[in-house]
């Protein structure tokens, strides 16, 4: 099946043509088969070829399918390049794309662009896959560049409604920002070191620059612009919340699971590079925990139960980052697997509950949903738990390896560690505020709803709730990949700060139960107080960033393109013609017909002619 | 002998196709796409030609022709093609029938003498793809050119006599420019060698003070920058085009601007290394500018068609980046670049006058949600505006990946401002998606009485050029194989000469 290797992104490819050619004709069960069908034909081929890696013994594959362009010394190919690190991205995107293609079977049952929606989602899957199998740069940003359409396409997918327009293109445009960064990057590499192939990049790094070298620096940085625009970490972070506007298995494919993770594969994929240049990769880990951070209390303030998600999102990525910064390379692809399970989890549990609500997206409308709301409330609470790294839950054993591994840097590693300590204490907070609003108290309003269930949506949210509980147990073992700071050692923590790492999350669970069940302290009260309502609405806007960038980028661009709409350059050509036309109208007048006119020009310009040969 | 019948075949069907039009108003434009298939299969059977061994050429010519015409002056009817000529040439018929197509319903009225015209601005730009005679390309330069002005200024639109005279007269006083420097060119080979030529291989020899060098270069230079079109020559396209017909947009942004940019690279460089050397930071920086600010120009406009011109200008910038950095990748790119944003913009074009023809109107304020309309035009003008924007996968992103990738080992700050261009695209090209098929459709703005999906007729030609970005953007090996030999041969014997860098 290593052979077949390029099936795995062909299958939901053909899927993506057939329903693009057949365009909306095929019935909705055979769009379902085909949609959901070709993504499971690629978990398959996935996991038989990953089966097949391991057991080989090699530790990687690489399969040319073709030159893609040649052009003097500068070649690419159309290659795919496995090694463990590849194994569990493949699995992740074919296994919980599956689940959350036969979700969407479901929940987007009575939608009419049904087949424009699985020929999106398809070529979604097609991209991410052949983003993470590239063997070279050029064809990561093919890739890249994909996922990034594709998301853009499903962010708008509702194209009726302005708002989501302004999301889609919002989405496009920043990460842009980003991507471009990561095209500069590849320029700069490859006048450096001649090529684009990886692993041939990092091997000539490593024999040609110098640790902490100039160059290591400007291209680790580069391609740290491209990572932060995907994955939505300061200061590119503002696309993601917008992004909610797009219908909720996207959220949980695109927007948690999958694409938004492609910055953190591709700082692990190049973590050489990155190594040769410690400061950006301290710059990885003060990034990321900022972003956490700044999510983090952002999320407490949030009361759209997507826009909630979306904030945990960009603050659990903040982990990543932080794991990657620190070394902790392994944790980080762990938690990246076990953020796949549990918040993929929680974002169809929140379609659930929205599409059961009548699109109702505001958690304080809702209120004592748990009985109501069976299916939902069970994901809520495991996947909360999982989220806010609840003992032996999967996000535990992830998120507890990244922090030990700040711990165990050293220099700013104690601070790196504390602030992702108290990021924990958030977490705890905003999962358990939402679980507690929604399905806890007196129900307020939608009394007659009824879940919505059947097969399709269950299912998939029943196996994602098993991983999101038994995740951590699975063993990654991507430890070969990375050179080191990865074996699975035993880690010398004292007890004490171990023991702050297990308690600090209940206590934040316990806040929030103070806080939306038991009463004990008020919102209301809280709100009172004039500082911490400003704090609320700064909090709320996602730290003024929206409207700084407003002001910064936007609004002076528009401006001054609208400003400059007729083309000044055009005015200016404008004006020689103006010139011309005046000086054609004045030499028409000397023509007026009068002879000693004409006489007394021709005598002038003689005496001119004359005076001018005496004076030269 | 090829060569000769390909521009016969038009010159002569442009007739047939004039008079035919007295037998049935219905048969020019049949008449037009046989000739234009006649010349396609003939240069097909070129691509497995046999490069030519023959003294006097240098480089991988598959056809080479010279004859007599005005030996006093050392002027002959030399032409030849290579790699590069046959990519253009190939493009030319492809879009030419393209343009037939888009002409097909529009142009009923004297459509014999439109498709005259539109054949002999073809055999103008073909002539221009082969003349390996300067006085010959000089020739075919202005023959491309008097057609196409009087297609703008009969079957254009509103503002049409403003448009096509501006088109004229920019064009001709730059090509006089260009003129008195193939002129001074053939004295100065008369001055060292004893006699006048116009012949391309034989003016490579002539040397040239540095100063009277550049001012000769930049009589090229100025009369290919404005075909191309860049800043600040530019401001005679987005009239042009929003004036013309649909066909005539097609021809001027899918071949016509690639004249410009194949004059670059065929001439300006080769004839004049020294001189393009120094002059390289300059051309190079106002492609950057002409990257940056028509796309920024392009934003800012409300008529659809302006709004593709200026994208249009912003993309041949980076050609003429490409052009200038003068290496392996960045050439490739360039060629590659010219072939893709011949089938994009000729595409989006024809999308542009498509929507004209059907609600009268180009101005987008009045557009909106036609996508529930339309949906299969909305499908197309998705697939075109992303290429535009340099999806990879698609031919434009080959290109202007190249085109960087190769800039960026000449100048650092202007690949990079350069590269804004492609964050500039994706606002303009969305901007364009969502104003007009994005949103909600509202009925009372527009006269939607047809409003209609596309044709079966139409989809052909969308399809044939969607296969055509896939193709560049999948494999573009097939293209870039062919343009490689006669580009590395030019920058093989420029190499020596261009020590200024």
């Amino acid at each position: 099946m290593l052979d077949l290797i390029w099936l795995l992104p062909g299958f939901p490819l053909a899927g993506f043509l057939i329903l693009t050619l057949t365009g909306g004709r095929l019935p909705k069960n055979l769009v379902a088969l085909v949609g959901a069908g070709s993504v499971g034909l690629g978990f398959l081929v996935a996991a038989l070829a990953s089966y097949e890696l391991q057991s080989s013994g090699a530790d990687h594959f690489t399969r040319l399918l073709w030159t893609w362009m040649a052009a003097g010394n500068f070649q690419s190919d159309f290659a795919f390049y496995m090694d463990s690190l590849t194994v569990v991205m493949i699995l992740i995107i074919s296994g919980v794309g599956f689940l959350i293609h036969l979700y969407s079977t479901g929940f987007m049952l009575d939608d009419p662009s049904y087949s424009r929606f699985f020929a999106y989602m398809n070529l979604f899957v097609a991209s991410m896959l052949v983003l993470v199998l590239a063997d070279n740069l050029v064809l990561l940003y093919l890739g890249w560049e994909g996922v990034g359409l594709c998301s853009y396409l499903l962010i708008g997918f509702w194209y009726e409604k302005p708002s989501n327009g302004y999301a889609a293109r919002k989405a496009f445009v920043v990460t842009r920002v980003g991507d471009t960064s990561m095209a500069i990057g590849l320029f700069l590499l490859f006048s450096q070191l001649g090529t684009l192939n990886i692993q041939d990049l990092m091997h000539n790094a490593q024999e040609q620059w110098q640790l902490g070298s100039g160059m290591a620096i400007a291209a680790s940085l580069l391609l740290l612009g491209g990572a932060v625009g995907k994955s939505a970490q300061l200061p590119l972070q503002t696309w993601l919340p917008d992004a909610m506007a797009g219908p909720t298995p996207i959220s949980a494919l695109i927007h948690a699971a999958t694409m938004v993770t492609a910055g953190v594969y591709l700082i692990a994929r190049t973590h050489i590079l990155f190594e040769l240049a410690p400061s950006v990769q301290l710059l990885v880990a003060w990034l990321g925990l900022i972003t956490l951070l700044l999510a983090g209390f952002t999320a407490l303030t949030q009361h759209d139960i997507k826009r909630i998600l979306a904030y945990s999102t960009i603050s659990q990525i903040g982990y990543m980052f932080l794991g990657l910064g620190v070394g902790a390379w392994s944790a980080s692809v762990f938690h990246l697997m076990t953020h796949a399970f549990f918040k993929a989890l929680l974002f169809l549990a929140a379609g659930t509950v929205i599409l059961s609500l009548h699109h109702e997206h505001n958690i304080f409308k809702m209120g004592g949903k748990r009985k109501q709301l069976p299916v939902a409330f069970w994901s809520f609470v495991i996947g909360s738990l999982a989220l806010a790294a609840f003992p032996y839950t999967s996000g535990f054993f992830s998120k507890d390896e990244i922090l030990l591994g700040a711990l165990e840097m050293g220099g700013p590693g104690i601070w790196l560690w504390a602030g992702g300590v108290l990021g924990a204490f958030l977490t705890g907070m905003y999962s358990f505020r939402l679980v507690f609003v929604v399905f806890f108290g007196e129900s307020k309003g939608h009394h007659e709803a009824r879940e919505v269930t059947g097969f399709s949506m269950v299912a998939p949210l029943m196996v994602l709730m098993v991983f999101s509980v038994f995740g951590g147990w699975i063993q990654v073992p991507v430890d070969n990949v990375f050179s080191h700071g990865a074996i699975q050692e035993e880690h010398h923590v004292s007890f004490i700060m171990h023991a702050i790492m297990i308690a600090v999350p209940l206590l934040g669970i316990g806040v929030s139960y103070l806080f939306y069940v038991s009463r004990t302290f008020s919102v209301e009260k809280l709100m009172a107080n004039k500082t911490a309502a400003a704090l609320h609405k700064f909090w709320f806007s996602g730290w003024g960033m929206d409207a700084l960038y407003q002001r910064l980028f936007v609004k002076p661009f528009v401006s001054l393109a609208r400003a400059n709409k007729k083309d000044i350059i055009d005015g200016i050509v404008s004006i020689i013609v103006r010139a011309i036309t005046v000086a054609n109208s004045l030499m028409v007048r000397t023509q007026n017909g009068q002879l000693r006119w004409y006489a007394a020009s021709m005598v002038a310009g003689l005496v001119i002619i004359l005076a001018v040969g005496v004076l030269l | 002998m090829i060569l000769i019948f390909v521009i016969a075949i038009l010159f002569i069907g442009g007739i047939l196709a004039w008079l035919s039009e007295f037998i049935n108003p219905k048969l020019p434009r049949v008449v037009a796409v046989i000739c234009l298939l006649v010349n396609g299969v003939l240069l097909l059977t070129l691509l497995d030609a046999p490069t030519l061994v023959q003294d006097g050429i240098d480089g991988d010519w598959l056809v080479h022709l010279k004859a007599s015409w005005l030996p006093r002056f050392g002027i002959y009817f030399q032409v030849g093609v290579d790699g590069l000529s046959l990519l253009m040439l190939l493009l030319t018929v492809f879009l030419g029938i393209i343009s037939c197509g888009a002409a097909w319903n529009e142009i009923v009225d004297r459509a014999g003498f439109f498709y005259f015209n539109l054949l002999w601005t073809l055999a103008g730009v073909a002539g221009v793809f082969v003349a390996l005679d300067l006085f010959l390309f000089f020739f075919f330069w202005e023959v491309m050119l008097i057609p196409m002005y009087l297609i703008i200024a009969i079957w254009g639109h509103e503002n049409k006599n403003y448009a096509a005279m501006k088109f004229f007269i920019f064009t001709q006083v730059t090509g006089l420019l260009m003129l008195i420097s193939i002129l001074v060119l053939a004295y100065s080979h008369y001055q060292q060698f004893g006699f006048f030529s116009f012949d391309y291989f034989e003016l490579k020899n002539v040397q040239l003070g540095s100063s009277l060098g550049m001012a000769v270069m930049l009589g090229f230079f100025i009369s290919f920058g404005t075909k191309l079109p860049t800043v600040p020559f530019h401001t005679w396209l987005p009239d042009a085009h929003s004036q013309a017909p649909t066909a005539g947009s097609v021809m001027l942004a899918g071949i016509l601007l690639k004249t410009g940019a194949y004059g670059l690279i065929r001439f300006t460089l080769p004839l004049f290394p020294e001189a393009t050397a120094t002059f390289t930071p300059i051309a190079m920086t106002l492609a950057a500018i002409s990257i940056v600010y028509c796309a920024k120009v392009a934003f800012a406009q409300t008529d659809i068609k302006r709004l593709i011109a200026y994208t249009s200008v912003s993309h041949m910038g980076f050609v003429m980046l490409g052009i200038f950095a003068w290496n392996a990748q960045a050439l490739q790119g360039a060629v590659m670049t010219m072939l893709a944003h011949g089938l994009s913009a000729a595409a989006l074009f024809m999308l542009a006058g498509g929507l004209q023809h059907r609600i009268h109107t180009r101005d987008m304020s009045n557009m909106g949600g036609f996508w529930t309309k339309v949906p299969l035009m909305s499908v197309v003008a998705l697939f075109f505006s992303i290429a535009a924007l340099g999806m990879p996968g698609l031919g434009n992103f080959v290109g202007e990946f190249l085109v960087l990738l190769g800039a960026f080992r000449v100048s650092v700050p202007l690949t990079v401002i350069s590269a804004f261009g492609l964050i500039l695209a994706s606002v303009y090209s969305l901007w364009v998606l969502q104003k007009v098929f994005q949103g909600k459709y509202d009925s009372g703005k527009i006269d939607d009485a047809s409003l209609v999906d596309l044709s079966r007729q139409e989809m052909i030609f969308y399809i044939a050029m969607m296969l055509g970005l896939v193709w560049m953007g999948m494999y573009p090996q097939s293209f870039l194989d062919m343009s490689a030999t006669t580009l590395d041969h030019l920058l093989q014997s420029t190499e020596a000469l261009r020590v200024g860098l």
